[in-house]
């Protein structure tokens, strides 16, 4: 029966790809739009040509090459589809491997999960490529991937191809367990101050170079052309270190104060690395020159804070501040709602700290790309870039702005219009579903009634034995209302 | 529907202007005030062009196109700036909650589940970073709910205790306070067969019957409670103080026997917010329904039984995964649609200042914008019993005034002027503060 039900919902989830599976768009021709290119300039009553899932042109003048699908965009705004440099989504259980201070070994890619319906919902906010991190728990937590939100696809199809890999470090209050406490009869984790958040990361680098010396060693004799050599024993939890240090592998470090920031500066060159992002970084406009100076990008949120002591420094100025200062800054939402509205998060930089209309679109577009290594795929509306883009019906940095459609490698991945058409096919679908599941829980009971009559009158009970109830809730007076439960909520 | 073009530098510069002629930390002292020249919108009838508002002693004395100003009146200036009542946030934890993750800074839930004698203006500190922020983006006057357990980890309790409505600007509670006690908070206790445990950091299942009993022990301790206020206050009346002591729990309750108090209820599922209609009108109790994720699911209910509705973030996910992606959305211009009174709320602290945008979401998937500056200005007052005082520009109430450069629901849109209880307020706080401090911090020596 249990069964049954996750099978229900699970058919449920599954009704949505069917309905928003993009179709190999051949050439595409977008027009009549306010184009919002980022890298040159709004362009109005603009056209986009898409051919191969590549943006072939943009201007003003474009005419539809023939067996071209035109979508017309009259009043509408276009622009990069949204790139999210902090997320959470797509990941099929937790986040955390929260036992070993450093868990470089674990890996978010190996997680993915495609059934995500935050995946649609992100989609359905314009969001068209996400990082997706590890966890916070650890000072050096595990391996991150950027993905497309290829909704429909399967786990192997949302990797960005072609963008590095990543790893997720993390200071502060987190790694060392400021806010959730040890359970009872638990030995407390090292760290348990900034100090030892420190040492942890320091240690790793040194026990990282130490072996990728002795690769480096093993391989030079190798192409020597020694013989006989036993190779170093595979560390993998090292390794990803090893790609770090050279350069391979993106450190994307969560952080608060300004303190451990710089903190992480001076490990990250003593040991010849560079931090590529600073996540949350809510206290960079303290020391933005810093940052700017190390070459790491900053990726924080609009207006968080007060949520834990090391935010309550946090400022709404934050973004312009830095970028002020000359750090590449993205707003990431580490949250699935927050995805969805980031255009509205970014429009908060211009009132708090007066960033331009474009410096803005940046935040969640080309910034972003830059900090995630794929700015010659995505970020802008450029020829040449991948058609990743968000179709709106009024200025995106507006509250009023909601997304038409959203279109990955020039496939319509989502469509406002469309979800609302195919909404009463789901409800009849979802309908007959729990209806069948009723029929079954009423059968189901009425065999148990019959089993239960049989096996009372056996004479060998025992007396006074009392009747097991059923655990399932179809006999407590309102099972329908269970089973309704269970195959609409049962699976969040 | 107007999106800004105004230069946000430019705009900066004049907020700095404006707030120079106001201490950084308090209000000014003045009396009387004339807001002149600004397009007024009362949220009582049309907006008035080129309007004029009199303010004196702490209330509205006059609003209209051809209002003589007094001679003793300071004047504002309003002219191509929009004029609006203050708005106001009913489900918060300002003043209880600093740091959320800091205990020491938290006084939102007390132990135990039955706590009806407990009132949230004891705690509210008037001195709290969070006031400043959250005025100045417009918000003028919140409640503080005790026990709200939509945004922290705690309990809350079933019976929380009582909610307090407050102007953001006052030296004490006092002087800030507008109604000690506008509602008592119930937790509808949630059938929920599958809950997050912090303990493990995991999902865990409990069988239906265990959780439905654990419902109805809640239910029916809830109905004694009730009972017990009841015949307490059949004893008071009949003056019989030896047969019963004081009790401060039960006589807390007296007044929601009464229908004097409403109760907050706070409930998200269709099952939950079902249950608590059918507890509230069996006990024939004044509700208010708080959060009401499902509430689209029931409107008729909802609409029969007169509930109004203090709605949650609007920004936020479905419900389930089969729920249309942009129900949060699109429900509160159902519930317009559907004739339910509405109000908008953050349901947070940190993010009450987010009330606007809140409401304009709403606006881009289909609630009329009158409607939306209602359920951030006016509607709240209504549903709480305050609308004598607070909510619209008439004489007579307090002067709980913005005057904005723009759509008050828009991203972008700056606060120039506050007014709170008839006094010009600064928008000044933490925010700004260590943004011109750090601002100014000299490139570092390398």
């Amino acid at each position: 029966m249990k069964r049954k039900i996750l099978c229900t919902a699970a058919m449920l989830v599954a009704l949505a790809p069917i309905a928003t599976r993009a179709q190999n768009p051949g050439t595409i021709l977008i027009q009549n739009a306010t184009v919002l290119t980022v890298t040159h300039g709004n362009i109005e009553h603009g056209s986009i040509l898409i051919r191969d899932g590549k943006i072939a042109a943009v201007g003003a003048d474009l005419k539809a090459p023939e067996g071209a699908t035109v979508i017309d965009a009259t009043g509408q705004f276009v622009m990069p589809g949204i790139i999210d440099c902090h997320s959470h989504i797509a990941v099929d259980g937790s986040v955390n491997e929260a036992g070993p201070a450093v868990s470089s070994m674990a890996n978010i890619a190996d997680v993915l999960n495609p059934d995500d319906i935050d995946i649609y919902r992100d989609l359905a906010g314009g969001v068209t490529a996400a990082n997706i991190l590890h966890g916070s728990a650890n000072p050096i937590g595990g391996q991150t991937v950027v993905i497309k939100l290829r909704w429909g696809k399967p786990a192997s199809e949302l990797p960005f191809q072609g963008a590095l890999p990543g790893i997720k470090f993390a200071l502060g209050e987190n790694p060392k367990h400021s806010n959730f406490p040890t359970p009872p009869g638990v030995t407390p984790r090292y760290p348990a101050t900034r100090l030892g958040v420190e040492e942890v990361i320091r240690q790793a680098f040194i026990e990282a170079r130490e072996y990728k010396k002795q690769w480096d060693d093993y391989n030079q004799r190798k192409s020597a052309g020694a013989q006989n050599l036993i190779p170093p024993r595979r560390d993998v939890r090292l390794d990803p270190l090893v790609e770090v240090l050279e350069g391979k592998r993106y450190v994307h470090a969560h952080c608060y104060r300004a303190d451990e920031i710089l903190m992480l500066i001076r490990v990250a060159n003593e040991f010849g690395f560079k931090v590529r992002t600073f996540q949350h970084v809510l206290e960079g406009y303290k020391i933005a020159d810093e940052i700017a100076a190390s070459g790491a990008g900053g990726s924080t949120f609009s207006d968080w804070w007060a949520y834990k002591m090391e935010a309550f420094d946090a400022i709404p100025y934050n973004a312009a501040l830095m970028t002020e200062r000359g750090v590449i800054t993205s707003v990431n939402s580490d949250d699935a709602q927050e995805a969805r509205q980031l255009n509205q998060e970014a429009a908060k930089s211009m009132k708090f700290g007066g960033l331009s209309a474009n410096d803005a679109l940046k935040l969640i577009t080309l910034n972003p790309a830059i900090q995630l290594g794929i700015e010659a795929r995505a970020g802008s509306i450029d020829v040449g870039k991948d058609a990743d883009l968000a179709i709106y019906n009024h200025d995106p940095l507006s509250v009023y702005a909601v997304v038409e459609k959203t279109l990955i490698d020039g496939q319509v991945y989502f469509d406002r219009q469309r979800d609302i058409a195919q909404r009463s096919t789901l409800a009849t679908e979802k309908q007959s579903l729990l209806d069948k599941e009723k029929k079954a829980a009423e059968e189901k009971k009425a065999e148990q009634k019959k089993t239960e009559e049989n096996s009372e009158k056996k004479p060998d009970k025992k007396p006074g034995q009392k009747k097991k109830p059923p655990q399932d809730g179809s006999n407590n007076g309102s099972g329908n209302v269970n089973i309704a439960n269970g195959a609409a909520g049962g699976a969040r | 529907m107007k999106i800004l073009k105004l230069s946000s530098r430019g705009a900066m510069a004049l907020v700095l202007a404006a707030s120079l002629t106001i201490p950084a930390w308090s209000q000014t002292t003045s009396s009387a005030y004339a807001i002149k020249g600004g397009k007024v919108f009362t949220l009582a009838g049309p907006a008035i062009e080129n309007g004029t508002v009199i303010i004196r002693d702490g209330k509205i004395a006059a609003v209209g196109a051809n209002i003589a100003i007094p001679s003793d009146a300071q004047v504002i200036d309003a002219t191509g700036l929009e004029v609006y009542p203050g708005m106001f946030d009913p489900i918060t934890q300002i003043g209880l909650n600093e740091v959320s993750a800091v205990n020491a800074t938290v006084d939102v839930s007390e132990l135990g589940d039955y706590n009806p004698e407990l009132v949230a203006a004891t705690a509210v500190n008037p001195a709290s970073a969070h006031i400043p922020v959250t005025r100045a983006n417009g918000i003028t006057s919140v409640i503080a709910v005790p026990g709200s357990t939509s945004l922290d980890l705690q309990s809350g309790g079933l019976i929380a205790g009582q909610a307090s409505a407050f102007n953001l600007a006052g030296w004490t509670m006092d002087e800030m306070q507008i109604n000690r006690s506008v509602a008592m908070v119930i937790n509808w206790p949630s059938i929920q067969t599958a809950t997050f445990d912090f303990a493990s950091f995991s999902v865990k299942e409990k069988p239906y019957a265990d959780v439905k009993k654990e419902y109805d022990k809640s239910v029916n301790t809830l109905s004694d409670w009730l009972d017990r206020a009841r015949h307490y206050a059949q004893a008071k009346e009949k003056g019989s103080p030896t047969l019963y002591e004081r009790d401060l729990k039960l006589e807390a309750l007296v007044p929601v026997v009464e229908r004097k108090l409403p109760v907050l209820v706070i409930a998200d599922q269709e099952r939950d917010i079902r249950n608590a209609v059918e507890f509230c009108t069996k006990q024939n109790l004044k509700m208010i329904l708080g959060s009401g994720a499902e509430a689209w699911k029931v409107k008729d209910l909802l609409k029969d039984k007169k509930i109004p509705l203090v709605l949650a973030p609007t920004n936020r996910l479905p419900e389930q995964e089969d729920t249309p992606y942009d129900k949060p959305y699109t429900e509160p211009s159902e519930l317009f649609a559907a004739g339910i009174p509405f109000a908008f709320s953050s349901f947070g602290t940190a993010f009450s200042r987010r009330l606007p945008q809140y409401a304009g979401t709403a606006v881009a998937y289909g609630l009329p914008h009158d409607e939306a500056l209602k359920a951030v200005m006016l509607n709240a007052a209504q549903i709480f019993g305050l609308a004598d005082q607070l909510g619209s520009l008439e004489p007579g109430k307090l002067a709980n005034i913005i005057v904005t450069n723009g759509d008050p629901l828009e991203l972008q849109t700056q606060v120039r002027y506050l007014f709170i209880k008839g006094q010009l307020t600064s928008t000044d706080n933490k925010h700004r503060d260590l943004y011109e401090q750090y601002r100014k911090r000299p490139q570092p020596a390398h």
